[in-house]
């Protein structure tokens, strides 16, 4: 599959794109051929700028009739080769979490991009959010894992997209990227990377193992590791097993009502991601080293939370800022380390605390957490400062 | 070896492709337990899908088939091809991407009546709307069959069910008219009691370009005849004969004698642009502008 993503419009180098197209591109850079989606503001711009730029690189586009049909589309189209993505927001992702649990249960890597708005309900359609985060890992039923990414500039919109699409070919799991209707909508620099080196990071699809026998389509536990196959089972290659189901079933494929054998796909689809975690999470660290206090934060509110921090300093506070750039897993040695190093931690999210239960479990004892909850709306790094300064 | 000795993981052998051979082989010396009721009519819907696949030397990795949830579920068992099984109610939505990624593909998508006229009568407007190139073929026994007994929303006037202890009391649903009215190009349906006619409209169905509805009538002995006063599986087979009416029947017939029958037939059969043959235009036609 050709990988030239380029055409009048867009050629290596810097390129003055709104958040929403950043995430296109950085899809279509990591070989996205296939995007199913439903209008739902605040994500418009990606189906739409999807529909232009799939057919230029011989790819598919289909609007169809709900989130529900576009996640089941994205699923088929993944299982016939292409790698594949949707976009949506609140209310849409929530109708998605039936097949992202059939996604996770099935092992087929898939990217679902969610650009949050306010909630719940219909909630404000404009407004940031950060509304999706417990959703995306426990909205849908069963025990299943994901990888979510939180970017904060529209550089990290493409650049985590096209590492979205890289992490859900090498752990086979759906792949979930956070904007919000803010993000979405700036506009800022892009510097697109040329073939060369989109060449050297990508993963490519791989629908045929290389050695046939003795490979098995889903993830299995061999010598306490959990070996993830190395290519994708795909419709019309020999690899596909004669029935995948999207019911229990042992490596093979074979479905079961045996509890010991359910017991291992679980551990399976669960322990693949919680047990390497040290490879899969992303975390950024400014100022950290010889901190006291430190804010904890991901997705757009870490840009008022480092102004806040680069004002303290200048104060002669020692405050430093952890960012999450994957939300999920949950990286709980980091955290936990960094609760041995400082004592105060500050955790900034624009909802009522999605991450705060999770800090609070993964933290050393002893350690204080404060939250400054916000809806709707950006924090201001006043908000912030005047925080710090009360804990300092 | 038959599938029912498989007890545990620990006799199942390693790779999918043994597995194949193993089912091929209990196919071939009959020793696979069908996993359906003493009567019902699924048994015989796949193995004349089979009939076809053997006879017409059919490519399996070609025509896979998507299949919902119900008591069809257990088809794979005693089916040929490569068989994906989606979530229930999606099978349209899932083959829609199918079929957009690999045009070369011709998805079979098996389905109840509660997969595609109930949870997923959305999947299936609009699949038959866009003419998507695939064969639909829908089980329609009037009844939720895998849960229970429920009635379904093709179920008729009266007819009594696990949810419908007093005689149902809505109209029902009739899939062969959505589709004309949604843009289905392949309309036909027959019954279990005409093995013939539905082997031909199925392979004619493989050769149309576009969408082809198949609504196959079928007796579910366990809960629908239990319920409607017909114990013996043979009775409701006899039931579905008798109100079995063919299209040249039916246009002599009023609406109120049509109610509880079977109308069976070719209902239409047109070409349209399917989805793809249209999307591969565009695609061209955007290579220009690049």
């Amino acid at each position: 599959m050709s990988v030239d993503i380029y055409n009048y419009d867009l050629k290596p180098g810097k390129k003055t794109l709104i958040g929403n197209a950043a995430m296109v591109e950085g899809a279509l850079a990591a070989g996205c051929r296939f995007f199913a989606g439903y209008p739902i503001t605040p994500q418009n711009d990606v189906p739409e700028r999807m529909s232009v730029r799939l057919p230029q690189l011989k790819g598919r586009f289909i609007q169809m009739e709900d989130e529900i049909g576009s996640i089941s589309a994205v699923i088929g189209a993944s299982f016939a080769g292409l790698k594949a993505m949707t976009s949506t927001s609140g209310p849409g992702f929530s109708l998605m979490q039936e097949s992202l649990s059939w996604a996770a249960c099935v092992e087929v890597p898939i990217v679902v991009c969610d650009v949050q708005r306010s909630g719940p309900g219909s909630g404000i359609v404009s407004l940031p959010h950060q509304s999706d985060i417990i959703q995306a890992q426990y909205g849908g039923n069963g025990e299943y894992k994901v990888i979510a990414y939180a970017p904060a500039s529209c550089q990290e919109l493409f650049d985590f997209t096209f590492e979205a699409f890289n992490d859900a070919e090498k752990w086979r799991i759906p792949v979930i990227v956070f904007s919000d209707a803010w993000l979405g909508h700036v506009r800022e620099q892009v510097i697109i990377p040329t073939l060369e080196e989109i060449n050297e990071k990508i993963i490519p699809r791989k629908p045929m193992p290389d050695e046939i026998k003795g490979w098995v389509p889903f993830s299995k536990k061999v010598n306490d590791e959990i070996v993830v196959p190395n290519a994708v089972p795909t419709i019309g290659y020999d690899s596909f097993p004669d029935w995948l189901p999207s019911v229990s079933h042992n490596p093979t494929g074979f479905p079961t009502e045996d509890s010991l054998v359910s017991y291992k796909m679980i551990e399976a689809i669960c322990d693949k991601i919680l047990k390497n975690e040290d490879k899969i999470c992303k975390t950024k660290s400014y100022y950290l080293d010889d901190a006291d206090i430190a804010i904890v934060t991901y997705g757009f509110p870490s840009r008022p939370a480092l102004a806040a921090v680069r004002q303290a300093r200048k104060e002669g506070i020692k405050v430093g800022l952890l960012r999450l750039l994957t939300v999920w897993p949950f990286p709980t040695k980091i955290m936990h380390e960094l609760s041995e190093k400082v004592k105060k931690i500050i955790d900034v999210e624009i909802n009522w605390g999605q991450m705060l239960i999770w800090m609070k479990a993964n933290v050393a004892d002893n350690t204080q957490i404060h939250f400054i909850p916000q809806i709707s709306k950006l924090h201001e790094p006043k908000e912030i400062l005047s925080k710090i300064k009360e804990v300092a | 070896m038959s599938l029912g000795d498989i007890k545990g993981e620990a006799d199942l052998p390693e790779h999918p492709l043994v597995a194949n051979k193993v089912i091929y082989l209990a196919k071939l010396f009959g020793g696979v337990k069908s996993l359906f009721c003493r009567g019902c009519g699924y048994g015989a819907i796949a193995q004349w899908i089979g009939n076809i696949f053997y006879e017409d030397k059919l490519d399996i990795h070609k025509y896979p088939i998507i299949n919902g949830v119900g008591c069809y579920t257990m088809i794979p068992i005693i089916m040929p091809g490569k068989i994906l099984m989606n979530l229930h109610g999606r099978g349209l939505a899932v083959a829609t991407g199918i079929k957009m990624a690999n045009p070369e593909l011709k998805p079979i998508i098996i389905a109840g009546d509660g997969d595609l006229l109930s949870i997923g009568t959305n999947h299936f407007i609009h699949a038959a709307r866009r003419n998507l190139d695939c064969v639909c073929l829908l089980l329609h026994n009037l009844t939720f069959g895998m849960t229970g007994g429920q009635v379904a929303p093709t179920a008729q006037l009266g007819q009594i069910a696990s949810t419908a202890r007093h005689g149902y009391m809505q109209e029902m649903i009739d899939a062969v008219e959505l589709a004309k009215v949604a843009g289905a190009t392949y309309i036909t349906r027959c019954t279990t009691a005409q093995p013939i006619q539905f082997m031909k409209y199925f392979r004619k169905a493989l050769k149309h370009k576009g969408f082809a509805l198949i609504d196959v009538v079928s007796q579910c002995v366990t809960y629908f005849g239990r319920h409607n006063k017909m114990a013996e599986p043979v009775e409701v087979f006899n039931w579905i004969r008798k109100n079995t009416v063919s299209i040249k029947q039916a246009k002599s017939m009023s609406k109120e004698d049509l109610k509880k029958k079977f109308v069976t037939g070719e209902f239409l059969e047109i070409q349209k642009p399917t989805l793809m043959s249209e999307y591969l235009k565009l695609i061209e036609k955007s290579q220009e502008v690049k």
